[in-house]
């Protein structure tokens, strides 16, 4: 149990737009590089999420509130959250977490909304160019109870 | 607890078999009168409510029948344009129906090929060393398990989310593959599954999964 807990961790996380830019990214405990570049990485992420959301709304058999929640492989899990006004969080993580939803709407509406759309100087149209957010997510992950940096 | 289809899928990404076991048909009938108080669209051959969800008939819904006969793809059973023949006053009172529109085969053949795409980009995607694709993928809705063969053969589940022993399931139905199809003289590796056995185990291994909540180990 003991080699479990050691896993639990938050690998990165993208915060798109609703036109597909990548307003920020960050990661935290990242093993493997997609081995392409960092802005083609952001556009494969956001078409797979993009078809992902088109494949669910027509394979779905019956009509869908929130729609595409997250997906997990054999190693990791994606976790999916978009607001009303389309920016969409994506955060990676590994697969002792659940449900990061909760963790992904709060950093919507008191970390994006706080310092990022309050904030008059910061374009939110634009990538995300505030030190205190940036800070503050970051602080915000680390306290996560399901995180633990991994030992080297 | 319900499982809805099965899909196999193989190693190029072709659909190979597919089986819908419970399909629910959330559908509303509404006898409208002029104007209509919706708006709709034509969207993939189909005639879809674009605006005005009310009363059981949301925005993406197709117009399934009008007056009681199913409409064929963008016209009437007659022929005639529905969106035309719904802005025509005179063919009111009017009653349609609306409800999730039906996935055609083709349909059905390219959301298979795009969800092995999918797969493969999960895994590419992946910030850990040696990821597999996509396993599970959850919607508030339904999940969809994948397996996915040391030969590139994917089997691919859609379940109510609660429903528990896919994992075993999708097991189940590997070897109900290995021994109803590959050991079947007639069918050729990579074909489309035409075998009757095939058919009638999957469906049985089905029943047995709803049933139980819990496909059993051993059976």
């Amino acid at each position: 149990m003991n080699s479990y807990c050691t896993r639990m961790t938050v690998h990165n996380l993208y915060i798109f737009d609703r036109n597909g830019s990548c307003l920020y990214y960050n990661e935290w405990n990242r093993k493997k590089q997609a081995g392409i570049s960092k802005e083609e990485e952001f556009k494969l992420m956001y078409g797979m999420l993009f078809s992902i959301r088109s494949f669910v709304s027509k394979m779905s058999p019956l009509d869908m509130k929130e729609g595409f929640l997250s997906f997990q492989t054999s190693r990791y899990r994606l976790h999916y959250y978009e607001t009303p006004s389309g920016l969409r969080f994506v955060m990676n993580t590994d697969l002792s977490v659940s449900n990061a939803r909760e963790t992904l709407q709060h950093i919507y509406s008191n970390l994006y909304v706080e310092y990022i759309v309050k904030n008059p100087v910061c374009d939110s149209t634009h990538s995300l160019d505030s030190e205190l957010f940036s800070s503050r997510l970051d602080a915000f992950i680390r306290a996560l109870p399901y995180y633990s940096p991994r030992a080297a | 607890m319900v499982i809805f289809s099965v899909y196999v899928v193989n190693k190029a990404g072709g659909l190979i078999y597919q089986y819908d076991n419970y399909v629910p048909r959330a559908e509303a009938e509404k006898t409208f009168s002029y104007p209509l108080d919706l708006v709709l669209k034509h969207h993939d051959e189909k005639v879809v409510v674009s605006f005005g969800q009310r009363d059981g008939i949301r925005v993406g819904h197709a117009v399934l029948s009008i007056n009681g006969v199913d409409v064929i793809g963008k016209n009437t059973a007659d022929g005639k344009d529905t969106l035309e023949y719904l802005k025509d006053a005179a063919n009111y009172p009017v009653s349609i129906r609306f409800g999730r529109a039906r996935l055609s085969s083709n349909e059905k053949l390219m959301l298979a090929s795009m969800f092995h795409s999918l797969f493969a980009i999960g895994s590419q995607l992946s910030p850990e060393v040696g990821s597999s694709g996509i396993e599970m993928l959850e919607t508030d809705v339904f999940k969809l398990h994948c397996f996915q063969t040391l030969t590139g053969i994917k089997f691919i589940v859609l379940a109510d989310p609660r429903q528990s022993g896919i994992d075993a399931l999708l097991r189940k139905i590997y070897e109900i593959y290995s021994d109803f199809a590959l050991k079947n003289p007639f069918y050729s590796l990579e074909m489309p599954i035409r075998c009757e056995l095939f058919d009638q185990n999957l469906k049985s291994s089905l029943e047995i999964a709803e049933k139980a909540g819990n496909f059993g180990a051993g059976s």
